[in-house]
């Protein structure tokens, strides 16, 4: 089932260094592989300073990329040409965290919204203008709120006026840098369920980048942890949840809090020590290592792969796949292999 | 769970604020107590009252700011409102500590980490500052920063996101208070940090036998440390209970729609998660009758006209709503939603 399903963005071995002086270089994305499919949403988790945002911004082209590839329906968006490179923007769309920041206090929430429609002359005159309606109230807003200016309205609604924005071009795919965090509880769930019905409705694909667990799980169909740039686990959500096999995964997965005190009071949590070390000029091996229970010798020298331990689980663990490793006599390659000498 | 002495009581508590539209009236009419060695949660949406009730027993308020006459504040039987500026610096730091959000509104930018916590204890008590640097060492060990020695004569800007805010909470238990107030304290770090963070105060808390007020908007980290909790909203309180009361017996459609906006384990992936429509009232002009009668998916005619008076479920929980009232309309009431007052 899951080869029939288009990859509409496909990242290979893609890394992002910054250079912060004095010849030291910050590997905020290092060697990232992986795939999102069309209709569906990738959710991005790890600590603040992982590398989550970076990523997503290299994706979407708003930071050129230092190596690897970034496919978008089978071509590298960051080897477009100028035109070529407008096209893109226009399938391909973002949404920030902070809602007062990413609007301009000068315009009004109608020419915010248009901007795009501008740009790209997909409507005029009077077209346009039922076009900023009509998005206005897919947000859940009114008519009467294009003339005003985003001062005006609260975090949520700023947050659905990023939405509209994004939605003006019909773009096929979104990335959501943590567009629910700077939000409260019951504000967060609205925009969550407009995320969700647009994308049914809509058959968008998203990377939902987030440190909000909970939530990742409830909208994302896959989830991809990152630790230090690098990818540790990726799996279906539902897998990822009931079997975490990185360490990582395991230790981040028991610190969130369930609301729920009966649950809350069984649980045993695995305690992570420290903090996340620094990006410059990491030492080799695994990265988890100097944090991790289970590391051996080989993780503080080998970086280790990142592997498919199970249908569709991937891992960068030496000692998971160590555990995982399949006895040969139950493979499914050695009887294809066999069934192919003969 | 944990029954101590009551050490706060907090009666009738009325909040106003000058602003250029007129009087804002932060907070309603709120009373509540707190005993030794329990964590009380004050839960709700972004003002709602729940911080400016919190510096209002620090007094710690804006000057625009006004405590009612009517209100009172108990410190052990001690009234605070009525204590001079001089006698209440003697109170904060030293009885009630607060700690914030932001850890760095509470340090020092330019001084050394122990000077700070050295300087708090010097003010409060009679110990040389030599003494008050070694006390200063072990708070920072106590609250588990490697390397303490070194981080002492650290600035800080040095230190990361989670270790300031374990600073900030040495630098808050540095004269063992006897109440704790945690004004979101892990609300701007990592899942990771933040548990680290709760253990701690846990911990802590323990040792010292401290009363701690957790205002959060957060109903995990609730659920993971709360004794009892009071749900705030638009300047009043609407229930309070304890932990497993609110949670699994909740008795106000406030607290209801709170616990079903957020993804449960039972919940599947993709649907649709309750939320709530409309926005708080504006307490310049706060409505007439309960305050969360037009965000109310079970609201009546008596709802909009008459403020309900709180109505006790059991001992320890009540909630001010007129679905407890036996003439009351109860249809599509979900069977989670639990009763009192007269049936």
């Amino acid at each position: 089932m899951e080869r029939e399903k288009e990859a509409l963005i496909e990242v290979r071995n893609l890394t992002k260094y910054f250079k912060v002086g004095r010849g030291k270089i910050l590997k905020a994305v290092d060697g990232l592989n992986f795939k999102i499919y069309r209709g569906e949403t990738l959710g991005l988790v790890g600590e603040s300073g992982c590398g989550k945002t970076t990523c997503g911004k290299t994706v979407m082209g708003l930071y050129s990329a230092t190596s690897g590839e970034v496919l978008f329906h089978g071509t590298d968006i960051h080897s477009l040409s100028k035109a070529e490179k407008k096209e893109f923007t226009r399938k391909a769309q973002i949404i920030f965290q902070d809602p007062y920041s990413s609007l301009d206090p000068r315009m009004t929430v109608g020419d915010i919204i248009g901007e795009g429609i501008d740009i790209h002359g997909l409507a005029h005159g009077e077209k346009r203008q039922e076009r900023i309606y009509e998005l206005l109230e897919t947000v859940g807003l009114n008519h009467e709120h294009a003339s005003r200016f985003p001062h005006e309205f609260s975090g949520g609604q700023r947050q659905r006026i990023g939405i509209a924005r994004a939605l003006a071009i019909e773009p096929e795919f979104i990335v959501c840098d943590e567009p629910i965090s700077a939000l409260d509880v019951s504000i967060q769930a609205q925009v969550v369920n407009l995320l969700i019905d647009l994308q049914k409705k809509k058959n968008l694909t998203y990377l939902f980048i987030a440190h909000d667990l909970s939530m990742v799980k409830h909208i994302s169909d896959h989830v991809a942890v990152m630790y230090l740039g690098s990818m540790v686990e990726y799996t279906t959500s539902s897998e990822l949840y009931e079997f975490p096999l990185h360490p990582y995964t395991q230790a981040l997965m028991s610190s969130i809090p369930i609301p729920d005190p009966k649950t809350e009071r069984i649980k045993r949590r695995i305690p992570i020590e420290g903090e996340i070390p620094s990006p410059i000029n990491p030492k080799p091996g695994c990265k988890f290592a100097s944090r991790c229970k289970y590391a051996k010798d080989i993780c503080f020298r080998e970086m280790p792969e990142f592997r498919e331990v199970k249908r569709g689980h991937f891992v960068a663990c030496h000692e998971v796949q160590r555990r995982m490793e399949p006895v040969p006599e139950f493979s499914a390659a050695e009887d294809r292999s066999r069934a192919n000498e003969t | 769970m944990s029954k101590g002495e009551e050490i706060l009581k907090v009666e009738n508590l009325h909040v106003s604020f000058k602003t250029y539209a007129g009087i804002n009236q932060a907070v309603r009419g709120v009373s509540f107590s707190l005993n030794k060695g329990e964590t009380l949660a004050i839960v709700g949406e972004s003002g709602c009252g729940k911080t400016v009730t919190s510096k209002a027993i620090m007094q710690i308020l804006p000057q625009q700011a006004a405590i009612g006459a009517e209100s009172r504040i108990y410190l052990e039987g001690k009234n605070l409102l009525e204590l001079s500026e001089k006698e209440m610096t003697q109170v904060r730091g030293k009885e009630i500590s607060m700690i914030f959000q932001d850890p760095m509104t509470s340090l020092n930018p330019t001084m050394r980490i122990g000077k700070q916590i050295a300087e708090s204890i010097t003010n409060h008590s009679d110990i040389s500052e030599k003494d008050a640097e070694k006390e200063a060492l072990r708070m920072l060990e106590m609250v588990r920063i490697p390397n303490a020695k070194e981080r002492l004569r650290q600035y800080p800007h040095e230190f990361s996101g989670g270790m300031r805010q374990r600073a900030m909470i040495a630098l808050a238990l540095a004269c063992r208070p006897k109440i704790l107030i945690a004004d979101e304290p892990t609300t701007a770090l990592d899942v990771t940090i933040q548990a680290q963070i709760m253990d701690l105060i846990r911990d802590l808390q323990k040792e010292l036998n401290m009363g701690v007020i957790l205002v959060t908007h957060d109903l995990g980290v609730v659920a993971s440390v709360a004794d009892k909790i009071q749900v705030m909203y638009a300047g009043e309180i609407l229930e309070r209970g304890t932990v497993d009361e609110i949670f699994y017996q909740p008795s106000h459609p406030y607290t209801l729609a709170l616990l079903q906006s957020v993804p449960r384990l039972s919940t599947k992936n993709k649907d649709t998660l309750y939320s709530l429509k409309g926005t708080p009232p504006n307490l310049i002009d706060p409505p007439e009758g309960c305050p969360f009668a037009a965000r109310c998916d079970y609201g009546m005619g008596i709802c909009r006209k008459k403020d309900p008076d709180a109505t006790v479920v059991s001992g320890t929980h009540s909630a001010s709503c007129w679905l407890h009232d036996a003439r009351a309309d109860r249809k599509g009431l979900p069977d989670l939603f639990r009763l009192g007052g007269e049936q």
